[in-house]
């Protein structure tokens, strides 16, 4: 989608966005981008969709100049989701949300000095050296606001009373799924407080986007998700290709679509297995790991790569699908269909496991919408949002399929709407198999790429949610500023509100149950 | 059947009579012989569960476990055992030091102390008091004091909510397993190990078969609680490694973890040894009353019916280990004490009505 930006500016920012909520119905944020627009200073777009009729739209604003810090009102009180977003923006970009609760950084240390995504920022190594001591922890929060001469102004905000029980999640723990830091505040068994801390594995992604050629961008999707990272890279060409309008042959549709789902059925077979090993079932774990071998094979046999397949590139796919690759593609769906059942005899419709799932961190509809957790958490409650059916791209409005969605609003639902989507990979896939057209599977392009002024934002649906790309371009072979919006950020996000009051042992489930991975999330 | 006290009165003889001892020193070596077999019995059923166990949850994992150190892997566990006894023993900062090192200790002594009640063979029990299953009981609820202490003493949050988790289960659950335990006591009229087996033997004699329905409720609550006694999933939620990473014994290192591995796996054998001795007739062998099939049987020594029933009861709480999810501390809460314990006391009412009435076979 090309960016048709509305410019607002601080004073009516507030009133307008609201407008735009609560009358304009745009009641998901997809994603606020934070972004140094050069000449005109800091300022931010956001992502807006209207969940009714799937509209799109994005808002401009830029940072007004209050005592030498760059401001913008908060949106935290008309979408939930904006609160990580907010401070992903304030860390790397170091704009400050006025009313915002908790501006601390996001990602990167406590101490870190600047923000990196500013483009005056010194990225010599001199001022940039490893740092040997460790993070400060703070029991304080700021909250920045204006006073009534204009001013800003901070507030204080304990994170911690002085008798509560703080233990880390993480950053090292078998079932955060890679180094996230859950600081939970506990009463004895019971959930009071999540405080999640990323950036871990934060590998400054975007930033090093900025100063790459086009082509040079793509090998480094593969290591967000590495549980999607065709999907990853899908965001990435497409985003690209759309900017370009580059029209791809039906070849290239038939076998992404494919890839996708193939990639799609690994990762939900990897959940399906993590679930039941958060849980104690190691068995049905080692089950989904012998069958996701089976689709790695398949995978391997194209791409080369079981984990980074370095599959998709910009005008098409890097190479053309093995001889084999559709005998073994059906012969994969047909061995397993019955291995599926094979799941929920073992594990899924165990009479522990429901007891374990059900009503476990739970979130409506409308929660899910306002904390923008999309993905099968999202379709779990009943919210339709599928980007498949969304914003089809690919063949995806091609084949016949159902978007899945269920009431249970709970982590046992979750976990079904994995088992059902994996039915339904299987069906898109046998659907699309048997005829890929003949044709091109590359696209020609120049050898050095430019990509036409201007903003554009594209999205796929990856395995635990919607996976977006932003590119903004100034007409030159290497991106202005791209960024990402990963799957299992605002997922980080409604842990909290998902789990206040219920047990530990329900926040290694629910964090299992809503998939993320911390590589996608963390960048 | 052979009678193994033959061979204690004779060996008690020999230090009396033939080598003239008095009482402290034939005493003080017997005990000694006894204390070495027990030990070495110990340590040897130990590295056969290790192995057992990782090889059946590798076939039923569709795997192969460990197959490289020797032929099938049968060295792997000694080679685990010496890679643990030369390890570092290491403390956390501002451990409580002596807590820290005693807790180890108790839950070995209350694991060696049970184990040394159970009936290997025809006069063959260790410890045969007349209050043994009272004994036993009192002796294994000792285990809780060290795993609550290790929690405690290690200076870790997980393993404080470890240690809670396990006080509370441990201590729940042995309401339940006391209550089965009383229940086979009512229907043999005694509480010492010896005279409970010996009351099994003979052709349907085994307290599952005599005691019918009561006895069967029994055994199956007292598998259950067994399992959860054992810390052994779905109950093993104060080791939980998805959610304390390894709960109380996170902080230990060498021996110390090393004690904590071993008594798992033996509380495992003790609670099938406890429940094959109360329930599956000890070393009693199968008698059906037909005389050639029970004199074959009875040709079987007591020691092979008796492990063999054991290595039956590990098998299938080794099949439920690795095939239920855990279940949480709330669950396993209600689970004792809204379903077990109350299901027990019926249990208790139903034998006593049946043997007052003599309405067992």
């Amino acid at each position: 989608m090309k960016l048709n930006n509305i410019e607002l500016t601080f004073e009516n920012f507030a009133n307008e966005m609201a407008k735009l909520k609560n009358e304009k119905h745009f009641d998901y944020l997809v994603t606020i981008i934070g972004e140094d627009f050069g000449e005109e200073g800091l300022g931010c777009i956001y992502i807006l969709e209207n969940t009714q009729n799937n509209e799109r739209c994005s808002v401009r604003t830029i940072a007004k100049k209050v005592d030498g810090s760059d401001v913008i009102p908060t949106v935290t009180n008309l979408w939930k989701a904006a609160d990580l977003l907010e401070r992903e923006v304030f860390d790397f970009v170091g704009i400050k949300f006025l009313g915002h609760p908790d501006m601390r950084r996001l990602f990167l240390r406590t101490d870190f000095v600047g923000h990196p995504l500013r483009k005056d920022f010194d990225m010599s190594p001199e001022a940039n050296k490893f740092p040997l001591t460790d993070e400060p922890e703070d029991d304080f929060t700021v909250e920045y606001s204006l006073d009534k001469d204009g001013h800003l102004v901070e507030t204080k905000h304990r994170l911690f009373e002085e008798d509560e029980y703080v233990v880390n999640i993480g950053p090292n723990h078998p079932s955060t799924h890679g180094v996230l830091r859950l600081q939970t505040v506990i009463d004895g068994e019971t959930v009071k407080r999540i405080y999640p801390h990323l950036g871990y594995i934060h590998r400054g992604i975007e930033k090093m986007w900025e100063g790459m050629t086009y082509p040079q961008t793509l090998a480094l999707t593969d290591r967000l998700n590495y549980l999607s990272a065709m999907m990853h890279r899908h965001a990435l060409v497409g985003v690209i290709e759309e900017a370009m309008g580059i029209e791809l042959s039906d070849r290239i549709r038939y076998i992404r679509t494919i890839m996708d789902e193939l990639q799609r059925i690994d990762s939900h077979l990897l959940f399906l297995g993590c679930t039941a090993q958060d849980l104690g079932a190691l068995t049905a774990f080692l089950y989904c790991m012998r069958d996701r071998e089976h689709v790695l094979n398949v995978m391997e046999e194209t791409t080369g790569g079981r984990l980074i397949m370095n599959y998709y590139r910009i005008g098409g796919l890097q190479a053309d699908i093995d001889p084999n690759f559709v005998d073994n593609t059906k012969k994969l769906c047909k061995y397993l269909r019955p291995k599926i059942q094979e799941y929920l005899d073992v594990f899924g419709d165990n009479v522990i496991t429901h007891k374990r799932l059900e009503g476990v961190g739970p979130m409506d509809k409308e929660n899910c919408i306002n904390y923008a957790v999309t993905g099968p958490a999202g379709r779990a409650a009943g919210w339709k949002n599928d980007t498949r059916k969304r914003h089809p791209y690919d063949c995806y409005d091609k084949v016949n399929w159902e978007e899945i969605t269920m009431t249970g609003c709970d982590s046992m639902d979750r976990y079904y709407v994995h088992i059902k989507e994996l039915y339904q990979s299987l069906d898109i896939i046998e659907q699309l198999i048997d005829n890929i057209p003949e044709g091109e599977y590359y696209i020609k392009q120049k050898p050095i790429i430019k990509v036409p002024e201007g903003q554009w934002y594209f999205s796929v649906e990856g395995a635990s949610g919607e996976f977006g790309v932003y590119l903004d371009s100034r007409g030159d072979k290497s991106p202005y500023r791209m960024k990402m919006r990963p799957m299992g950020l605002t997922l980080a996000g409604a842990l909290d509100p998902m789990l206040r009051g219920q047990k530990i042992a329900d926040l290694i489930t629910t964090g299992a149950a809503i998939d993320f991975v911390i590589p996608d999330l963390d960048r | 059947m052979f009678d193994f006290s033959n061979v204690t009165i004779w060996f008690d003889a020999l230090l009396r009579q033939t080598l003239g001892l008095g009482d402290f020193w034939s005493i003080l070596i017997e005990c000694i012989l006894v204390g070495v077999l027990i030990l070495a019995g110990y340590a040897i059923l130990a590295i056969c569960l290790i192995f057992m166990e990782r090889k059946v949850c590798a076939y039923f994992q569709c795997r192969l476990g460990p197959m490289r150190v020797g032929p099938w892997g049968i060295f792997q566990v000694f080679a685990d055992v010496l890679k643990m006894l030369i390890k570092e023993i290491f403390t956390v900062d501002k451990a409580d030091k002596l807590l820290y090192f005693v807790a180890p200790f108790l839950v070995i002594i209350a694991s060696v102390g049970t184990f040394s009640f159970l009936p290997w063979n025809n006069g063959a029990e260790v410890l045969n008091f007349n209050v043994g299953v009272f004994l036993l009981t009192a002796v294994s609820s000792i285990g809780v004091v060290g795993i609550f202490l290790a929690g405690w003493a290690s200076n870790n949050k997980y393993s404080v909510v470890s240690a809670m988790r396990g006080a509370v289960q441990l201590i729940s659950y042995e309401m339940s397993l006391g209550l089965c335990l009383i229940t086979a006591v009512i229907l043999t009229g005694t509480m010492q190990v010896s005279g409970i087996v010996e009351a099994q033997v003979g052709p349907w004699n085994w307290l599952i078969f005599k005691g019918h329905v009561p006895a069967i409720i029994a055994f199956l609550v007292f598998l259950v609680a067994g399992n959860a006694e054992a810390n052994r999933g779905p109950f093993d939620l104060a080791e939980a490694e998805s959610e304390l990473t390894a709960g109380y014994h996170t902080e230990y290192s060498g021996m110390g973890f090393g004690f904590y591995y071993l008594a798992e796996y033996l509380n495992l054998f003790v609670v099938s040894g406890i429940a094959t001795t109360v329930f599956l007739g000890g070393w009693a062998p199968v008698n059906i009353g037909i005389e050639g099939f029970d004199g074959i049987m009875n040709l079987i020594p007591g020691i092979v019916w008796f492990l063999g029933k054991t290595f039956a009861v590990v098998w299938l709480l080794m099949w439920v280990r690795w095939t239920f999810p855990r279940l949480r501390i709330d669950q396993i809460l209600k689970l004792e004490w809204k379903y077990l314990m109350p299901l027990c006391l019926i249990n208790l009412v139903l034998m006593t009505i049946i043997v007052a009435f003599g309405w067992h076979f």
